[in-house]
């Protein structure tokens, strides 16, 4: 007698113990380098709206890097209760580890992708070497900064706005878009292997004619170094950059915070988001909070990746392969 | 008495031993083991395709080209700086002692940026090369020769300088007192005996500066087949998620440096044994 009721007292003082603990969940949202700004401040939002409705305690903890190396440490056992990558290969990579299913990109609205951006021209104040568009880009004595496709997601959506520019002006010859990258690429003087180090060569070494930036990335270069130093120059024609976002699902299954996870994926597409999204310099996917922000985000030709080149993978594998056009066009010219 | 094991001469010694392996093992081996492992899941045929590509062979010969170079100045510079630190008491002798190891100690990313901050054509120093030799620096193959020289430069003093500390000043008064030159007693008598720590230091320095990642990368300008290094194909290889082409690499990387050292390390022995007579 005396012992049971000692173990239920156990019990309840055990459940007492849990129950609080239970109030509190904790999500790893693991990111690329240039959503740490934008991750800070909805965070807080979805913190707030998460306590609102069920009354629990959400931190969100973010781990940024690399897209390609972030993918990595998921695959190699991060507990990452949801990805906010910069290209979908990254997320098919952790995918066809088996931790979701590869049908994940049907899973939320808009291909995964909340929040969408574009790769545009940064140049020096003034624009002192005329440059409007693509074309510009291939003038002797241009030098363009560009990261390597190979090491850096963001360069991989320059390359291909630039194919995809080729390809339109030239009624789809693939022979001249490549002769199209291989003349930029000779333009190019040092390739830093991700975004945010070809943005220092740009604006701190101050070395290169004109930076291929996310439209993000050359916002946030306008507010940190003064709008006195550099002009954006949007082209006629871009990419659009879809960074995609997802929950692990054997990483939320296991921890037992799926629900969580998903609402915040969900929070991404809300109103209230999209603002934070869109003063972060991202371009809001809601019709109704992308025409408030119209002045900042000029309206350009996009084409899209599953509609130019067949989806990631076939891009991937096309382009920057071992052995693809990327290398193709270093091996021929020196 | 008969079943007791004889005292061995030096106590410990199994224990020791042991130790030793298992500890040689979990953080050498293993690793290195797990390497090859990943390698070999190419078969012989994948690993010679995956490694044999004009690319790599172009990146090897960047990274054991200028490894080799920046050895080879830390080998002549180091042996000065050692010298001098050594040899002669000047104020401020114990902060230059000091410096020598800042090298080792600096995150070698941070030692990338300020190096390619400074031989940038905007930085203090690249500017002043550009405008005088019209001399480019940063993001050519010459920066990664500064990189490299810079992280290797402890090497060759550490192993330097307390040979010559040690040595007997006997033998150079023996010199003198024989009616040997400066010249010819540091020629014949010191230079000798510390060649083995040279080169000791100078292997030191090139297989640090082949693996070199962190400081390089920032200055490096990493055009392929150009001032492509070693260590970033294995990062692209990864950024693929070619796991087992980055261990190709990786390991072919191993091998050339292992029979490097080697080779160095037999030199030495050889050398040794030269002078003892």
């Amino acid at each position: 007698m005396g012992r049971l009721s000692a173990l239920a007292a156990g019990v309840a003082l055990a459940m007492l113990t849990i129950a609080p603990a239970k109030a509190q969940t904790t999500l790893l949202n693991v990111s690329y380098d240039p959503t740490r700004e934008f991750y800070v401040e909805f965070n807080k939002a979805f913190a707030k709206k998460w306590q609102a409705e069920n009354g629990q305690t959400v931190t969100v903890k973010q781990s940024h890097g690399g897209s390609g190396k972030q993918a990595r440490s998921v695959i190699d056992g991060l507990d990452a209760d949801v990805v906010t990558l910069a290209l979908a290969y990254d997320i098919d990579a952790i995918a066809d580890s088996g931790a979701l299913p590869k049908t994940w990109q049907t899973r939320l609205p808009n291909n995964s992708s909340p929040y969408t951006s574009t790769i545009v021209f940064l140049v020096r104040k003034g624009n002192p070497k005329q440059i409007k568009d693509w074309d510009d880009l291939l003038k002797p004595g241009v030098q363009v900064i560009t990261p390597n496709p190979k090491t850096s997601g963001g360069a991989r959506w320059n390359y291909l706005a630039a194919w995809a520019y080729s390809l339109e002006k030239n009624g789809n010859d693939e022979a001249k878009a490549k002769q199209f990258v291989a003349d930029l690429f000779k333009n190019v003087p040092v390739l830093d292997s991700g975004a945010r180090g070809s943005t220092v060569t740009f604006t701190q070494r101050q070395l290169g004619d004109v930076l291929l930036a996310w439209e993000n990335e050359a916002f946030l270069s306008l507010q940190e170094f003064g709008a006195d130093k550099f002009d954006i120059v949007v082209p006629s024609l871009s990419i659009l950059a879809e960074p995609p976002v997802t929950v692990v699902d054997s990483v939320v299954d296991r921890k037992g915070t799926r629900k969580a996870a998903e609402a915040y994926l969900n929070f991404l597409y809300t109103p209230e988001a999209q603002e934070i999204a869109a003063k972060n310099f991202y371009r809001p996917r809601l019709p109704e909070v992308a025409a408030r922000y119209a002045d900042r985000f000029p309206n350009v030709k996009l084409v899209t990746i599953d509609g130019s080149f067949g989806g990631w993978r076939t891009a991937q594998e096309k382009h920057f392969a071992d052995g693809g056009v990327f290398d193709q066009i270093y091996q021929k010219g020196r | 008495m008969s079943v007791l094991r004889k005292p061995s001469v030096l106590p410990g010694f199994g224990l020791t031993l042991g130790f030793t392996l298992t500890y040689l093992s979990l953080i050498v081996l293993l690793p290195l083991a797990a390497l090859a492992l990943k390698a070999a899941g190419l078969g012989w045929s994948g690993f010679w395709d995956a490694v044999l590509t004009p690319r790599v062979l172009a990146a090897f010969k960047v990274s054991f080209g200028l490894s080799l170079a920046a050895a080879a100045v830390n080998a002549v510079f180091g042996f000065i700086v050692a010298w001098v630190l050594v040899r002669y008491r000047f104020p401020g002798d114990r902060i230059v002692d000091a410096l020598v190891d800042l090298p080792f100690a600096l995150p070698t990313a941070v030692a990338g940026i300020a190096l390619s901050a400074l031989y940038a054509p905007n930085g203090w120093i690249g500017s002043l090369l550009m405008e005088w030799f019209g001399l480019r620096v940063a993001f050519t193959p010459l920066g990664i020769a500064i990189a490299l020289t810079f992280i290797g430069l402890p090497f060759v003093v550490r192993t330097v300088q307390p040979i010559l500390q040690d040595l007997p000043p006997e033998e150079e008064e023996a010199a003198a007192a024989l009616g040997a030159t400066r010249w010819q007693s540091f020629r014949r008598v010191v230079f000798p005996a510390l060649l083995p720590a040279l080169l000791t230091g100078f292997a030191l320095a090139f297989a640090r500066g082949v693996g070199e990642y962190g400081s390089v990368i920032f200055i490096a300008g990493n055009i392929p087949g150009l001032s492509e290094i070693i260590p970033l194909l294995i990062v692209i290889k990864l950024e693929q998620y070619d796991y087992a082409g980055a261990a190709a690499v990786g390991v072919l990387m191993l091998m050339a440096s292992f029979v490097l050292l080697l080779a160095l390390n037999l030199l030495q022995a050889w050398m040794r044994s030269r002078h003892a007579r």
